[in-house]
């Protein structure tokens, strides 16, 4: 990122504010909270130059819980935000947090956009298959046979592949992860915010009230056999093909990132007046 | 009809005849001769094949309004022209130019009983190598307006300096058989001889004005998604922001599009959009969001038919509502509306200056009438209206966002800021920033933003005030000049009326309101919607101290002076 390494001089109580998190005990979002601090630390970025993004939903509380500057959106429009944040201020680390019914659905079509677009800010979802604020309606990941209220004996409709929708829009670096662990979960963030371009961050986040058998995912996730790929045919096969449970960097394109060109003085404005004079 | 004396002329043809063409440069020659004047395109939905007009009224004096009738109508084809149905309308005395191979004369020709000549311009062109029919009709209108073939050339030629000397060779070639064709077609009207004036002169539309506006009020971010009418604010806005330090992004929709400024806003940097209505129902949800948030936005609005998809290329007043209303819960916020092309960009500029000082949403309601009209206007002075937020420096201790300040601006901290870190939320939060749903915190912050914007002092341009007759015409937005010039017309029957026109819509300001209104007996409301919106506006937020007549109706087509006198002399 920078010329100069600056780690550990912060430290990952730098970025907690005293703000007390609501979140259920036990909810995945907890960890990715602390993945966050930890990232920051190691990345040694000064609070103040840390934006986290958010919309509408447990996830979408987190950036109060961080001592960085933070904006706590509408539902589904984080993206589009922080896109017109980052644009205007390239000096900045931005950081958008979503849920998968903020991300994926409400916002899906700011997701494929963001993904083309390409701006240099990194995209984290955390994703517990539901609509979890709520109290329990399926989300665009959610099994089709999982019974809610509002779809009783499952929605029978084929859940959203996030991962292989990023890839073909064109998301430059591609990751999932899970809550749990920490320290990798941070270790692939850091990864993340360093890679030019838009990145996307998958982090499986257990919903522990409204989805306790997403207690087993401890158990189900597993490293990823084979090191990230920058071809995006073979991503795209690899990323189809594995159980959902694949941990750790999948995907890291080389695209060029996205920053509107900028020229001229802040003062000029004769220039523009001259085209209307008679 | 006009108070000074204007010529109107309408060029008609079918879409891609060149009609439009042949009005904007018209307009051009005109204005370079030392006339004022005003053009608008009038159009069907589709891009080619439908019709086309271009529409214009040339004077000495400034012209801000289209007039009751036309005096000259240029007929290049006649294919669509019975689709403008009232849209041009004629008198007996209107001379109307029509090739005779150009299709059925419209109803619009035949009922009024004007003059007809025959001119075979389709003919005519064929004889020249590339010639063009609309060409002929340019040298034809000159002729009759009193211009010289050169002068009704250097517009045309500066279109087609890149391409090429045989283009140019072919239009003049064109004008020179048209301005022939002319010779001997009676036309006694006359411009009189333009006033000379020191004045720097423009010419440009409104929504070239809205986006200078933009930028001379500090704005240096913009995103943007296309709507008819107002996507050439976004297309002038494009390359202008780049020469200035900004930056436009293009949206995948209008959701984004409003997001994208609120987050550059929360950066530091001065934002808009520009939509019409469609866009601004779809921006309503995140406009509550920069409201509770405290960011400043600038949205304009460029008023088109409505509901729902409505009339895309036509104006309509009807957005006032959900510009004032549209939001949930108590969402107080800024609404401003120019009245004229140049008075876009000085509203621009204010609402900008306004959103950034007040740390609150402004919405802009123009209309696609001043929007794509093209108009002479004196240089707009410049003004102080620069947009400069209360921001936090130098922060030392506990930094509390939205902290309960005397005037309600409380500073903002910046990202980058060390220190001010604060979470921006649509939540109802404590001064701090911090969610919370207390009824002393819901209370202080409601009343925090109310306070805000009620207290400004917002001087004398909030409203037009004009004249001190016992009569008050009160309208607002383009609809304003349509009213000036009844007031002048009804002033030579010797009906003194005075103009009230708000430009400041909300915050309400009642206590100007009952000045501007003291001693008036009757009121007239004049406005373009179906629903007296404006009307039921005043009466919500007015006192209206006399009695009270309504002139509404909708568009497409625009409220003229005409109009607006006989209800000012049917009230007597």
């Amino acid at each position: 990122m920078t010329a100069v390494d600056t780690r550990n001089v912060y430290k990952q109580a730098d970025y907690k504010s005293d703000v007390k998190p609501i979140w259920c005990p036990g909810c995945g979002d907890y960890h990715v909270l602390m993945s966050f601090t930890r990232t920051f630390a190691q990345l040694g970025l000064p609070p103040e130059q840390v934006c986290v993004i958010s919309g509408i939903g447990c996830s979408s509380r987190i950036p109060a819980y961080t001592n960085c500057y933070g904006f706590h959106g509408v539902h589904g429009r984080s993206l589009a935000l922080a896109a017109g944040l980052k644009v205007t201020r390239p000096d900045l680390t931005v950081v958008v947090a979503s849920g998968d019914g903020d991300g994926y659905s409400i916002g899906g079509n700011h997701f494929l956009h963001a993904c083309r677009r390409n701006v240099d800010m990194t995209y984290v979802v955390m994703d517990n298959h539901i609509y979890g604020m709520t109290k329990g309606q399926p989300s665009p990941t959610t099994e089709p046979e999982f019974d809610t209220a509002l779809s009783p004996g499952g929605t029978r409709v084929r859940p959203f592949h996030p991962l292989v929708v990023a890839l073909a829009s064109g998301a430059n670096f591609i990751a999932r992860c899970f809550s749990g662990h920490v320290n990798e979960t941070a270790d692939v963030l850091v990864e993340a915010i360093r890679h030019p371009g838009f990145s996307f961050v998958e982090i499986l986040s257990p919903c522990v009230t409204f989805r306790p058998d997403e207690k087993a995912w401890k158990d189900l996730v597993h490293p990823a056999p084979v090191a990230a790929t920058n071809d995006p045919a073979k991503a795209a096969r690899r990323i189809m093909t594995d159980d959902g449970f694949n941990l750790g960097i999948l995907y890291r394109g080389s695209r060029t990132p996205y920053q509107p060109a900028a020229g001229g003085t802040h003062t000029d404005l004769s220039q523009l007046e001259k085209d209307f004079e008679l | 009809m006009a108070a000074s004396p204007s010529i109107s002329i309408a060029i008609v043809g079918s879409g891609g005849a060149g009609a439009l063409t042949t009005g904007d440069s018209l307009l051009e020659t005109a204005c370079d001769a030392g006339w004022h004047g005003l053009s608008t395109r009038t159009l069907g939905p589709q891009i080619r094949g439908g019709e086309a007009a271009g529409l214009l009224r040339l004077s000495a004096d400034p012209v801000a309004c289209l007039p009751d009738h036309f005096d000259l109508l240029v007929g290049i084809d006649w294919l669509n022209a019975h689709r403008f149905g009232a849209e041009i309308k004629l008198a007996p005395q209107t001379l109307v130019i029509s090739d005779p191979r150009g299709g059925e004369l419209p109803p619009m020709v035949t009922q009024a009983g004007a003059r007809v000549v025959e001119v075979p311009m389709k003919e005519m062109a064929k004889a020249i190598t590339d010639g063009r029919p609309n060409m002929i009709a340019l040298g034809i209108a000159a002729r009759l307006l009193g211009f010289t073939p050169e002068q009704a050339l250097a517009p045309i030629a500066m279109r087609l300096s890149s391409k090429g000397a045989a283009a140019i060779e072919a239009s003049k070639a064109g004008i020179t058989v048209g301005f022939g064709a002319a010779a001997g077609i009676d036309f006694d009207m006359q411009l009189p001889a333009p006033k000379p004036s020191s004045a720097r002169r423009w010419l440009l539309s409104g929504n070239e004005a809205t986006g200078l506006g933009a930028i001379r009020g500090g704005v240096r971010f913009a995103a943007a998604y296309p709507i008819t009418p107002a996507t050439e604010i976004l297309e002038w806005l494009a390359p202008a922001l780049t020469k200035v330090g900004g930056a436009l992004l293009q949206a995948e929709d209008e959701l984004a599009a409003i997001n994208m400024i609120i987050g550059a806003s929360f950066g530091g940097t001065p934002a808009l959009t520009a939509t019409s209505g469609p866009g601004l129902s779809l921006m309503i949800e995140a406009l509550g969001l920069a409201t509770s948030a405290e960011i400043p936005i600038v949205v304009v609005d460029v008023m088109r038919g409505g509901p729902s998809t409505g009339i895309p290329t036509k104006s309509e007043q009807a957005d006032l509502n959900i510009a004032v209303y549209g939001m949930h819960g108590d969402a107080p916020h800024l609404v401003l509306a120019p009245q004229s092309v140049s008075d876009c960009l000085f509203t621009t500029q204010w609402a900008t200056y306004l959103a950034e000082t007040l740390q609150a949403p402004a919405i802009v309601l123009s209309d696609q009438f001043m929007g794509q009209a093209r108009a002479a206007i004196e240089r707009p002075a410049d003004v102080s209206f620069i947009g400069a937020r209360t921001v936090a420096k130098d922060i030392t201790a506990a930094y509390e966002r939205y902290a309960l300040a005397a005037n309600g601006v409380s500073p903002m901290a910046i990202p980058g800021t060390l220190g001010g870190q604060y979470t921006a939320d649509g939540l109802t939060h404590t001064q701090r920033g911090t969610p919370t749903s207390g009824e002393g915190d819901h209370r202080a912050q409601l009343d925090k933003r109310r306070d805000k914007l009620e207290q400004f002092n917002y001087g004398d341009h909030w409203s037009s005030i004009e004249g001190d007759g016992d009569l008050a015409v009160v309208t607002w937005g383009s609809v304003t000049s349509a009213v000036r010039e009844a007031i002048e017309c009804a002033a030579a029957d010797g009906i003194k009326a005075r103009l009230v026109a708000p430009r400041l819509l909300l915050p309400a300001r009642p206590e100007q309101m009952t000045k501007a209104l003291a001693g008036v007996k009757r009121i007239l409301v004049v406005e373009q919607t179906h629903g007296a919106q404006f009307h039921r506006y005043l009466r919500a937020h007015y006192d209206l101290p006399a009695p009270v007549r309504a002139f509404n109706r909708p568009g497409p087509l625009p409220i003229t002076a005409g109009e607006v006198h006989r209800a000012i002399t049917e009230w007597r």
